[in-house]
């Protein structure tokens, strides 16, 4: 238990992990081999390394680190677009900090910088759009990022510029959506899950509802879990004792954020501005049969895709890359060739080195306990 | 940018558009408050809410010990820094005249 001092409630985790033990003990499948639970969400991926929770955990269990982080699962071709469209004449390019140093097939949005083209680093869509205001003679771009958490800021930033009548703003949207995601996975052949540690923010939008199908029809538990290692530790008790006691439910650890009904004018927001694509490429995963949307044909003047003739071409991942591996948690990011070596944080060749959320990047920060003593 | 922030909302700038003034650890930065804001609880009502803040937008309001809890851990995961440098940053970038 080595971040366990830094706990600001050291006895309530003591007493967690206590239980989750006891739990084990009485579950006959932990006995044959671990039980895998996929935390889906990249914050609790974070949270989960920064406090060492995978070395608290019995053996029995085994966390699998899933595909929830929006800027790991970009794949190259988009970014290739991105800079595209940055290195137009007359374009200023808005893109959240994160996406900045994630590897094209020639260059980053960093290096693009660099190389002349004006990016810029916003905190918010809505100050791509007040850069727009203040520049009426460029093209502002903004490059929508992100699960449902921020769909909805994106949305409402367009439905601002469409009642100010902004001409020159626009989005280039890559926006994805977690459910059909979460599909893709449990139709996976080499699915080897037994149950979800759900995302706390992205279901405060869409509420709990939408996951009913994985309890219904896969018939696996799922517990929609906050990010404070006391929350990851109860989810995992909670995902535990519906398995000891043969459930499969929605249960809703972060009810003090999450409403069972989500948020209803960012779901307004959403459904007024985007629909689904027919299907969205994703870095290790391939291509996912709507997983991500696109602006409506009503807000098509916004849609950067329109505006700008795109190469949008697939560009496969350097061969050497496991990224899709690593994602599926076929294996450990310690176990790819690249990590650590050709691949680090400071130059990423795949995603998941990219951002503090990437399970690769959280292993080389923060290493794993797991990991230690798989390598000695 | 997934884990978002809180902050207080210290002003209501322009009701009628949703705009509403936060304080995030000390620094004050626009945002948009549509999402918390219904029939029940109009804009006007929002001044002193605690509220988390996702790129600029208050997606759920939650108490003040929830509040201090959630800034605590982000301190603790480098995550609250991060959010605020980029809200400083953005500011400039916002003002900086094009190349």
């Amino acid at each position: 238990m080595k971040y366990i001092d830094e706990y600001r409630d050291r006895d309530k985790a003591a007493v967690l992990v206590k239980e989750i033990e006891a739990l084990v003990a009485e579950i006959p499948l932990a006995k044959e081999r671990p039980i895998n639970i996929m935390e889906v969400c990249g914050g609790h991926t974070h949270s989960i390394f920064r406090y060492g929770i995978e070395g608290m955990l019995p053996k029995e269990v085994e966390l699998v680190h899933g595909p929830g982080c929006p800027v790991c699962v970009l794949p190259m071709g988009r970014v290739d677009d991105c800079v595209a469209i940055a290195e137009r004449p007359g374009v200023i390019f808005t893109t959240f900090g994160d996406a900045m140093r994630v590897p094209g097939s020639k260059k980053s949005l960093m290096q693009a910088k660099a190389d002349g083209a004006d990016i810029r680093m916003v905190y918010s869509p809505m100050d791509a759009l007040e850069i727009a205001r203040k520049n009426p003679d460029r093209e502002v771009v903004f490059f929508g990022l992100g699960f449902e958490t921020t769909m909805p800021s994106t949305a409402l930033t367009v439905l601002q510029a469409e009642r100010e009548g902004v001409t020159n703003f626009s989005v280039f949207c890559n926006h994805i959506t977690i459910v059909p995601t979460l599909k893709a996975i449990l139709e996976s052949p080499d699915l080897n899950l037994d149950a979800f540690i759900g995302p706390g923010h992205v279901s405060m939008v869409i509420g709990t509802a939408p996951y009913e199908f994985i309890a219904n029809f896969y018939k696996k538990p799922m517990v929609v879990s906050g990010f404070e290692p006391l929350d990851v530790l109860q989810s995992i008790w909670m995902v535990l004792k519906q398995i000891k006691e043969g459930r499969a439910d929605i249960e809703n650890q972060y009810a003090r954020v999450v409403p069972d009904e989500g948020n209803k004018a960012a779901l307004e927001a959403v459904e007024k501005v985007y629909e689904l694509r027919d299907f969205f490429e994703w870095r290790g995963l391939g291509s996912i049969d709507h997983s991500g949307v696109k602006l409506r044909e009503a807000y098509a003047h916004f849609d950067a895709e329109r505006k700008f003739a795109l190469p949008n071409l697939q560009v496969a991942d350097p061969a050497a890359c496991q990224c899709g591996a690593v994602l599926k948690g076929v294996i450990k990011p310690w176990q790819c060739p690249l990590f650590g070596t050709a691949c680090t944080p400071e130059t990423p060749l795949g995603a998941l080195m990219v951002s503090s959320e990437g399970s690769c990047a959280a292993y080389y920060q923060y290493g794993g306990v797991k990991a230690e003593a798989g390598a000695a | 940018m997934c884990l978002g922030i809180p902050g207080r909302i210290v002003t209501i700038d322009d009701a009628a558009k949703r705009l509403a003034t936060v304080d995030v650890g000390g620094v004050k930065r626009q945002v948009n408050i549509a999402c918390i804001v219904n029939d029940t609880h109009p804009a006007e009502a929002c001044v002193g809410d605690w509220v988390l803040v996702h790129v600029g937008f208050a997606m759920s309001r939650i108490d003040e010990q929830e509040a201090a809890e959630t800034l605590k851990i982000l301190s603790e995961l480098g995550e609250a820094q991060a959010e605020i440098e980029a809200m400083r940053l953005s500011e400039a970038e916002v003002g900086r005249a094009a190349s």
